[in-house]
């Protein structure tokens, strides 16, 4: 059985119907199109399909989506513009690609919503406070060590100071 | 990790005389006494010994600058993975696509009577149902083990195994379908211990393959090389110790998903495609002809980018065949998306191993002799498990110099999840056990590990006692390097009670020069093609897993023909468009595609630098190409944009574009069974010190700092570099500490149940729980590696489980 919902994704309204037992996660993806939230458990233990409701870093694969009804949700395809101009990649997604930090790239959604949820708050957050606010989200490629290194990289780009990158700017 | 509690056998009871041999049921079912010591029967002509170590087109004859080769780069894929534009498998979506569920065997082992699959197919919504009757063709990764079937006809072998699917127009209508199939089961005994099977010929998890042998035993070897008994007995002192390596799997984030797509029409026969999450789209892309019984020209696989793999996607899959199947009979695109749970039951990952290890060693502390006897528990079925039973003791032969070796190894089945590759295949539990005997001689010698570490380097272009070609070699490099950046003068025994220090080395193979099934075609390719502007496509046959490869052809190009990194297009891994290349497996790819690449791309290159060159009226040898340009290296003011350099090319030669492949050498191994496994074209080197602090009390440790020096030959872009040695170092840590993959037996649940099929309950490390993990790459510049490169992939695991052993011990005297 299907049910109308209405969702506001990255300031898009949607009325869709979906089935009445339907998660956020698989409403994005699925109805939506919006396929940049991964799936790796469904149910609630990676992290890869975390989004934002109302900027809190929410577990998508566990949230029904009439949770989510009424509330701004943000995914990764949302953060491009959010601190940028539109279209232009936030300065952790760039950082992630100068960092190296996202090999297969399937947790890297779910990271930069916690990792920009982290920034929006502190723009100068210890290695330890990041780890702390990464902790629900599991990678298995790269150790954690160059997401690390990102966030701080784009923690200071966001706090206005002139990065020696990596790599070339894009 | 833990000791084995068994107390060890007499090392020097005779043992029968067993025949070794290739395929598996060779052991004889009265030989109850699996991996005795025996007299080895492999006899081997030592053939290539004190002959000149033979190299292939070595590549850089003179040093050269390099603009790309060797800088920091963004990767071609890291901005599209990280705004949520890379589409994974599971990201696909086609017309009219319908969902496909896998049913699966609540028993470890049992008979299927019957299969009824009418009710399912009645319910509305569903499109078709598949049984194993219908796909009878076994198939196995290793050609000579093939022991599976796409879905499970007559029998079940572990609780997971499949047995039907079915098609509908969602995935809860598929769910329902399922419950509806009826399967009749004669439920059969369970072996769920690998020893318990060794010794079982009454319960026969597969048919013997000759009358009279034992159907469990899955694989043996048994080689001997040099005089071991006799160094054994001359030795100084002998350190024997038995040890236990539980299973891990890989959890990769992104399950396995795939899609079958079949198109009739126009042609007769149809034309299928699978689009899937595979490492090996090559192997997928013949499987899939052979089980489906089509023209392998009618196959197409697909590789969207995948969401790691580590082994655990690098043979075909029961889905993959299912979407073909069910997308043939119903004629609509079907996608299988596994749960987690599904991809724990998947699993192809590492062995349990049983070992024992007797190690000699002079009093000064040179090694003499190392004897190892193994037991493999395989799991349901052959899976790599040739390979991985050769690889138990093939690949423990470098960075030491050791003048007699014999191994012992048995492969058997179990009624659990079939064991495969997992990063570092079948060389990560003995490199764990060789080297924590390593420690225990440094102890017993007095020696310091690190000086008994280096005093048995066994340098660079050598052999190995079984005969394996060692080219590079920077492993003393490596061991200096931990060395100093960890301050371990300072720290070794000194730390005090509770804190520690451990050290441990490690090689691996960069690919293997034998693929798994035989031919004599290239093991790598890629195709470039020009176009007016200036951009380069790259047609690569490559599985990016992750490791990078699409970048790493992408830099070649660049620093080859000059362009800039953005006017390179990768387009990767698609059966009907790229090269082949053999997949993401064996850490292969950055020598054997590399290698290709820069073929490919040195004879696009003298076309450009002739047509310069004449219009220039100048050798085409100073022709540069370089930050977009061509230009005359002697007079660099004299210079022209790459482009036009292309359009010079183009009209002297015709359309630019150009082929290369890479060939792997076939006269660097010993002329003996076996020689040929283990064999590559180059081995990759590593140390690590790894610091920890035990509380005494509870015996909690925790692993503070990770030092990791890895001989990658040459760091292409060392960002990735770094980023395989800081993700092998916390896999190592990881199932050094926290993984186990295993089993229920009958007195604690059902048999055969997985004890935690969970990202939760299997626990893997978070940000949190994962140690400083400080990279130090070693560069020892291989002859034959593209600009000097070697793997970077999996060697860097190893060290990580014997170096947090021995920091272990180090900091509270136990093991």
């Amino acid at each position: 059985m299907k049910e109308l919902v209405t969702l506001r994704v990255n300031g898009d309204v949607h009325e869709t119907a979906v089935p009445t037992h339907f998660t956020l996660l698989e409403t994005l993806r699925y109805v939506l199109g919006l396929t940049g939230s991964k799936q790796g458990c469904d149910k609630g233990d990676c992290g890869a399909c975390t989004v934002w409701l109302d900027g809190v870093p929410t577990l998508a694969c566990i949230t029904p989506v009439w949770e989510a009804a009424g509330l701004d949700v943000t995914t990764v395809e949302g953060l491009a513009g959010l601190r940028t101009p539109p279209g232009v990649p936030h300065p952790l997604q760039d950082a992630f690609d100068v960092c190296g930090a996202a090999q297969c790239g399937f947790c890297t959604p779910g990271i930069l919503m916690s990792g920009v949820a982290l920034l929006e708050e502190n723009r100068s957050p210890t290695r330890d406070e990041i780890r702390e606010a990464l902790a629900g989200n599991l990678c298995r490629c790269t150790g954690y060590t160059k997401i690390l290194d990102a966030v701080e990289m784009a923690a200071a780009r966001l706090r206005g100071e002139v990065v020696s990158g990596a790599g070339a700017e894009p | 990790m833990s000791m084995d509690p068994e107390p060890p056998r007499d090392p020097l009871a005779p043992g029968p005389d067993v025949e070794a041999e290739s395929a598996r049921g060779g052991v004889p079912a009265d030989q109850q006494e699996v991996a005795a010591p025996g007299v080895p029967v492999v006899e081997h002509d030592r053939s290539h010994v004190g002959e000149p170590i033979p190299l292939h087109g070595r590549r850089e004859d003179q040093p050269r600058v390099l603009n790309v080769v060797g800088t920091r780069q963004r990767k071609t894929d890291g901005l599209e993975k990280s705004v949520g534009r890379a589409r994974y498998t599971d990201d696909i979506a086609l017309p009219g696509m319908l969902h496909g569920k896998i049913l699966r065997s609540p028993h470890p082992h049992a008979r299927i009577l019957a299969i009824d699959t009418s009710a399912a197919e009645a319910l509305p919504g569903v499109h078709a149902a598949v049984v194993g009757a219908e796909m009878p063709t076994p198939f196995g990764i290793i050609v000579w083990t093939p022991d599976e079937q796409a879905l499970a006809a007559e029998r079940v072998r572990y609780v997971g195994d499949a047995v039907a699917a079915v098609a509908a127009v969602d995935e809860d209508t598929a769910n329902r379908a399922l419950e509806l199939i009826r399967v009749e089961y004669e439920v059969l005994e369970p072996i769920l211990d690998p020893r318990e099977s060794a010794r079982r010929t009454d319960v026969q998890i597969h048919e013997p393959k000759k009358p009279g042998h034992n159907g469990n035993v899955s694989k043996m070897v048994k080689l001997e090389f040099g005089e071991v008994d006799p160094g054994l007995a001359a030795s100084d002192v002998v350190v024997e110790g038995e040890y236990f390596f539980e299973g891990t799997t890989h959890a990769p984030i992104e399950p396995h998903c795939a899609i079958g797509q079949w198109e009739e029409g126009g042609a007769p026969g149809g034309r299928l495609t699978v689009w899937s999450s595979t490492q090996v789209p090559h192997y997928l892309h013949r499987e899939l002809a052979r089980v489906l019984e089509l023209d392998p020209a009618r196959v197409r696989v697909v590789q969207p980018p995948v969401g790691g793999g580590f082994g655990g996607k690098s043979e075909p899959f029961d889905l993959e065949f299912c979407v073909a199947k069910l997308a043939m009979k119903t004629g609509r695109p079907v996608k299988i998306l596994y749960t987690r749970e599904e991809v724990f039951y998947a699993h192809r990952g590492r062995h349990p191993f049983h070992m024992r290890y007797r190690v000699g060693a002079t009093a000064d502390g040179r090694l003499t002799a190392v004897d190892a006897r193994t037991l493999l528990d395989g799991g349901a079925y052959s899976s790599f498990g040739l390979v991985t039973t050769y690889y138990s003791g093939q690949l423990l032969t470098a960075p030491y110099r050791i003048p007699a070796y014999r191994f012992d190894s048995t492969r058997v089945f179990t009624n659990k999840p079939a064991c495969g590759p997992k990063r570092g295949h079948g060389s990560v539990q003995p490199r764990f056990a060789f080297e924590v005997t390593l420690d225990k001689l440094a102890e017993r010698l007095g020696l310091d590990p690190i000086e008994l570490r280096r005093r048995n380097f066994m340098g660079e272009m050598t052999r190995t006692v079984n005969e394996l070609r060692i080219t590079s070699n920077g492993f003393l490099q490596c061991l200096e390097s931990v060395e100093r950046a960890s301050g371990w003068k300072d720290k070794f025994r000194r730390m005090g009670f509770g804190r520690g220090v451990g050290v441990a080395g490690s090689c691996y193979i960069s690919g293997t020069n034998y693929p798994i099934y035989p031919n004599r075609l290239p093991q790598s390719a890629v195709q470039l093609q020009v176009d007016r502007s200036g951009r380069v496509a790259v047609f690569s046959g490559a599985s990016d897993i992750g490791q990078g490869s699409t970048s790493l052809v992408a830099y070649i190009v660049c620093e080859e023909l000059g362009v800039p990194l953005d006017y390179v297009r990768v387009l990767p891994s698609d059966t009907d468009f790229t090269p082949v290349d053999l997949g993401a497996y064996s850490s292969r790819v950055t020598f054997m595609l590399g290698n290709a690449c820069l073929d490919a791309a040195r004879r696009l290159k003298a076309l450009v630098q002739e047509a310069v060159g004449e219009e220039w009226g100048i050798p085409p040898k100073r022709v540069l190409l370089a930050g977009g340009r061509a230009m005359d290296g002697a007079d660099t003011g004299r210079n022209i944009p790459i482009a036009e350099a292309f359009r010079l090319a183009e009209a002297r030669s015709g359309t630019l574009g150009s082929v290369g492949w890479y060939h792997t050498p076939t006269d660097v191994h010993g002329e003996y069974r076996g020689g040929t496994i283990g064999a590559s074209p180059a081995y990759s080197f590593t140390a690590h010190v790894a610091e920890v602090e035990v509380d005494p009390e509870t015996g909690f440790v925790e692993v503070k700092t990770i030092w990791v020096a890895h001989d990658c030959g040459r760091a292409i872009n060392p960002t990735i570099v770094e980023g395989q040695m800081e993700g092998s170092a916390y896999m190592g840590f990881a199932e050094a500490l926290m993984e186990e993959h295993v089993f229920k037996d009958a007195d604690h649940g059902r048999a055969g149940l997985h004890n935690a099929p969970s990202l939760l309950d299997y626990r893997i490390p978070t940000s949190l729980g994962t140690p400083e993990l400080r990279s130090l790459i070693v560069e020892s510049i291989d002859p034959e590696g593209p600009y000097g490169a070697k793997e970077a992939g999996e060697g860097p695991l190893h060290p990580s489980i014997p170096a947090i052993a021995n920091a272990i011990y180090d900091a509270v005297g136990v093991r």
